[in-house]
C-alpha cells in the first residue's frame, strides 16, 4: 500500500478545509514519520510543492509516493535569462521576434492588470487573471498559423491577443453585456467556454472536420489542470486518438483549480496521461516563452503531418487569484508565490534581451508608454460599453426562429411599451 | 404520387439516406451505427454505401459524441448523432444544455448549430432499466433546443430531413415501440412544417392532444369513444418545442374540452405546459378543466408492470369520461 492511499483512507474531519489540509499533512508526515498538525502540514505542503516545481529535487518525494520521478521540463531559457540547449526542441528567432514576444507578454500583462483594476472599480462583474501565465499563452499563441483554430477557456487573454482579437471584445462577458459576443470565425478564436473542459471536445470535433476537409491546419484546445479531471477531457483524448485528429491539447497546469491543488486532480504528472490514450505528452516550462513556442510548434506540425494529437503540459503558476471572487490566502502560502515570482516569464526574457543587447532602455520605455495607451483604451472602451437593449435577450435564441420566443418577445415589447404610454398619459 | 408502405424504422433509414445523398456535409455518428446499422437498424446499410467517413462509429462516450458533433458543426458539418437509448443521453446532457443549446446566442448569431440528436425513447418493449424513459420535457425546457417526435412513418421520413436541414439543434425523439408500425409514405409530397401540429382525427366533443407513441393510443381511444357516441378529435402535436398552440386552441375552441396524453411523468411534464397555456387562451371556451394522462412520479418500472405505468386505452377513455362529466 502506498503512502498516499494510507492517507486517503483516514476518516474525514468535519471541516472540509481542515480535512484537506490534514490529509495532505498525513501524507507528508507519513513520509517523514512524524505527527502533523494542520499548520505544520500546510507549511510542509508548501515546501513539498516548491520542491515539486524543481525537477531535480523532486525525485525522492515522487518515488516514495509510488509515482515516477518528476520529469524534466523542456526549457530553453532559465529563470536567470540564460539560453540553454535542449536535444529535441529549439527556436531560432530574430531579435525583432524576440522583442515581439516580450512586447506581447508585457502588453497582455498590462491588459490583464487593467481588467483586474476595472473589476475592483466596479466596471467589471468578474475577471479571471492570467498573471504568471503569459509565457505559456504567448509562446503557444505565437506558434499558431492564421488558419489554425483555437478553443480557449475563459483565461486565454494572451492567446486572444496573439490571434488579433481586440482585447476589449474579451471584456463584454465580464461586464455582463453578452456571453461571448465575438464571431469565432473572424480570428479562428472560439468563444470563451466557462464549463470546464467542454471545449476540448469541440476542438476535437473541429479537428475531425479539418481532417475530413483535407486541410493541413491544426486545432489547439486550452484547458487547465482542474479540467484534466473532467470526463469530457478524457473523452476528447479518446476521440482525438482513435480518429487521429489534428489537435493539440495545451494544458496550462497553473497548480491550482481554485483551491484544489494539482495533487487533487492526478497521481501521475499530467503529461503522462497522454500515453494511456496512445499519443505523446510533453511537459514544458510554462514560464519559458521560447520553450512553449518550440514545443507547441512541434506539436502543431505533428498534427499537420497527420500524426494525430499531442498533449502539452505547460508547467506554470497562477500568480493571482482564480478570479476576482477568489481569495487564495485561504488555501496557499505566500512563500509559494514568491518562489514562482523568481521564475517570472517576463522578467527572464527581459534579462535575456538585456544580456544579449537585444533591447535598450528606449525599447522598454517605449513599451511602457504603449502599455499605458493600451490600458487607457481598454478603460475607456469598457466604460463606454453600452448595456444591451432589453429586447436583445430574445435575439439569437434560435437561428430559424421559434414560436414561443416570438410570442414572448411581443408580450414583453407590449409590456415595455405600456410604461411609455403611461408616461405619455401623465403629461 | 410515389407512396410506399414502410415501417417507421425504414422511413427513418430512408430519410437519413436521402439527407446523406443530398448534402455532403451531413454526417451520421453514434455507437454501433456503422457495421451493425444501429441497435434498432435505423442506420442499416448507410456506412456500406456512404463510407466510414460519413457514417461514423464512435467510442462509447455520449458526451464525446455530442461534444465532437458541436465541433464538427462549427467546422460547417451537419452531424446527426444517435444516442442509443433515452436513458443514456444524460452523460451528454451537459454538452447539449450548456453548449449545444447556447452556442448560437453566445456568438450573437455568428455561428449556427445544425446538430440533430436522435433518441429512441419511451417504453412498451419490455426493456431493462434506462431503456424506456421519456425525458422530452427536460429538453423542451431549455431555450435554444428544438424538440420533436414523429408518431408515424410519414412524419419520420419528412421530419428527420427537416430537422437535419434546420440550422438549430433539434432533439429528435423516436418512439421506439412504433419503429415496426407501417404506414404510407409519400416521398414526393410537400410535407407539413416541422413544428406544425396535425389533426389526426376530427371530432366535436373533446380534444385529445398527444405526440410520439401516444398518438396511436389516442386514435384507438377516439375510435372506441365513437362507438359510445362521443366525437373525439385527436391532435398529433409532433413538436414539443415549439408547441403549435394555435392548432390546439383551434380545436379546443371547437370542442371545449382537452385531455393531454404522454408517457412521461405528468408532474412538470409537457401536459402541464399545454394545460396552462390552453387555459389562458381558451378560458371562456373550456367546459372542463384540462386533464392530463401520463406516467407517475416514480422511476420507470420493471418491464413486467410497465403496461400499468404507461397510459393505455382505458386510462385515456377514463379521462375522456371525466372531462365529459363536467
Amino acid at each position: 500500500m502506498t503512502v498516499e492511499s494510507t492517507a486517503a483512507s483516514k476518516p474525514r474531519r468535519s471541516s472540509k478545509r481542515v480535512s484537506a489540509v490534514a490529509e495532505k499533512g498525513a501524507a507528508a508526515s507519513a513520509e517523514q514519520g512524524v505527527a502533523a498538525s494542520p499548520a505544520k502540514a500546510a507549511a510542509k505542503r508548501a515546501a513539498a510543492r516548491k520542491s515539486a516545481a524543481r525537477p531535480q529535487q523532486a525525485g525522492q518525494r515522487g518515488e516514495q509516493a509510488g509515482r515516477q520521478a518528476e520529469p524534466e521540463l523542456v526549457q530553453l531559457l532559465t529563470p536567470e535569462g540564460e539560453r540553454v540547449e535542449h536535444p529535441d526542441y529549439d527556436v531560432d528567432l530574430s531579435t525583432e521576434e524576440l522583442r515581439g514576444l516580450y512586447r506581447d507578454m508585457v502588453l497582455t500583462r498590462r491588459f490583464d492588470s487593467e481588467a483586474t483594476a476595472l473589476q475592483r472599480q466596479g466596471e467589471l462583474g468578474l475577471w479571471a487573471s492570467l498573471l504568471g501565465q503569459e509565457a505559456a499563452q504567448i509562446g503557444s499563441g505565437r506558434a499558431l498559423r492564421d488558419d489554425d483554430y483555437v478553443f480557449p477557456t475563459y483565461r486565454e487573454h494572451g492567446v486572444a491577443w496573439c490571434r488579433g482579437v481586440d482585447p476589449t471584445n474579451l471584456l463584454g462577458m465580464f461586464r455582463g453585456v453578452n456571453h461571448g459576443g465575438w464571431d469565432p470565425n473572424s480570428n479562428n478564436f472560439h468563444l470563451y467556454t466557462i464549463v470546464i473542459g467542454s471545449q476540448t471536445l469541440h476542438a476535437t470535433g473541429y479537428a475531425m472536420g479539418v481532417a475530413k476537409d483535407g486541410a493541413d491546419s491544426a486545432v489547439i484546445a486550452y484547458f487547465g489542470d482542474g479540467a484534466s479531471s473532467q470526463g469530457d477531457v478524457a473523452e476528447a483524448f479518446t476521440f482525438s486518438a482513435v480518429y487521429n485528429a489534428p489537435v493539440v491539447f495545451f494544458c496550462q497546469n497553473n497548480q491550482w483549480a481554485i483551491s484544489e491543488p494539482t495533487e487533487r486532480q492526478t497521481r501521475v504528472p499530467l503529461y503522462q496521461r497522454a500515453r494511456g490514450f496512445g499519443f505523446p505528452g510533453i511537459r514544458v516550462d510554462g514560464n519559458d516563452v521560447l520553450a512553449c513556442l518550440a514545443v507547441t510548434r512541434s506539436a502543431l506540425e505533428r498534427a499537420r503531418r497527420g500524426e494525430g494529437p499531442t498533449l502539452v503540459e505547460a508547467f506554470t503558476y497562477r500568480m493571482g487569484a482564480h478570479t476576482t471572487s477568489d481569495d487564495p490566502t485561504r488555501y496557499r502560502h505566500d512563500d509559494e508565490r514568491q518562489a514562482w515570482e523568481a521564475k517570472d516569464p517576463i522578467l527572464r526574457l527581459r534579462r535575456f534581451l538585456e544580456a544579449q543587447g537585444h533591447a535598450d532602455e528606449a525599447f522598454f520605455t517605449a513599451l511602457d508608454e504603449e502599455s499605458d495607451v493600451l490600458a487607457k483604451r481598454v478603460r475607456e472602451a469598457v466604460r463606454a460599453m453600452p448595456d444591451p437593449d432589453d429586447m436583445s435577450m430574445f435575439d439569437h435564441v434560435y437561428a430559424d426562429g421559434h414560436a414561443l420566443v416570438d410570442e414572448e418577445r411581443a408580450e414583453f415589447a407590449a409590456y415595455q411599451a405600456s410604461f411609455a404610454d403611461a408616461s405619455q398619459e401623465g403629461k | 404520387m410515389t407512396a410506399e408502405k414502410m415501417s417507421l424504422a425504414k422511413a427513418l433509414n430512408e430519410s437519413l439516406r436521402k439527407s446523406l445523398e443530398t448534402d455532403p456535409k451531413v454526417l451520421v455518428m453514434g455507437e454501433d451505427v456503422g457495421k451493425l446499422g444501429g441497435v434498432f437498424r435505423i442506420t442499416d446499410g448507410l456506412q456500406k454505401d456512404f463510407g466510414e467517413d460519413r457514417v461514423i462509429d464512435t467510442p462509447l462516450a455520449e458526451s464525446g459524441i455530442v461534444g465532437t458533433a458541436i465541433g464538427l458543426a462549427l467546422r460547417g458539418y451537419r452531424p446527426v448523432v444517435e444516442i442509443q437509448f433515452d436513458g443514456f443521453v444524460f452523460p451528454a446532457y451537459d454538452q447539449i444544455v450548456t453548449q449545444l443549446a447556447k452556442m448560437h446566442a453566445r456568438a450573437l448569431g455568428k455561428v449556427k448549430m445544425p446538430v440533430v440528436v436522435r433518441i429512441p425513447y419511451g417504453g412498451g418493449i419490455g426493456a431493462v432499466e434506462h431503456h424506456s424513459e421519456s425525458p422530452e420535457a427536460l429538453f423542451a425546457h431549455v431555450a435554444g433546443l428544438k424538440v420533436v417526435s414523429p408518431s408515424n412513418a410519414s412524419d419520420g421520413y419528412w421530419m428527420l430531413q427537416q430537422a437535419i436541414q434546420s440550422d438549430d439543434p433539434v432533439i429528435f425523439f423516436e418512439p421506439k415501440r412504433r419503429y415496426w408500425d407501417k404506414a404510407e409514405v409519400d416521398t414526393e409530397a410537400i410535407p407539413d412544417p416541422l413544428h406544425a401540429a396535425r389533426v389526426a382525427r376530427t371530432g366535436t366533443d373533446l380534444t385529445l392532444a398527444a405526440y410520439g407513441p401516444m398518438v396511436k393510443v389516442c386514435l384507438e381511444a377516439a375510435a372506441a369513444a365513437q362507438e359510445e357516441g362521443k366525437s373525439v378529435e385527436v391532435i398529433d402535436l409532433r413538436s414539443m418545442s415549439p408547441i403549435d398552440f394555435d392548432a390546439v386552441q383551434r380545436s379546443v375552441e371547437k370542442t371545449g374540452r382537452l385531455v393531454v396524453v404522454h408517457e412521461a411523468p405528468v408532474f412538470y411534464g409537457s401536459g402541464a405546459e399545454i394545460a396552462a397555456r390552453i387555459t389562458e387562451r381558451c378560458f371562456y371556451h373550456l367546459e372542463a378543466p384540462v386533464l392530463r394522462v401520463g406516467g407517475f412520479h416514480a422511476p420507470y418500472p420493471p418491464a413486467r408492470v410497465e403496461e400499468e405505468y404507461l397510459p393505455g386505452l382505458d386510462r385515456v377513455l377514463d379521462a375522456v369520461d371525466r372531462s365529459l362529466a363536467y
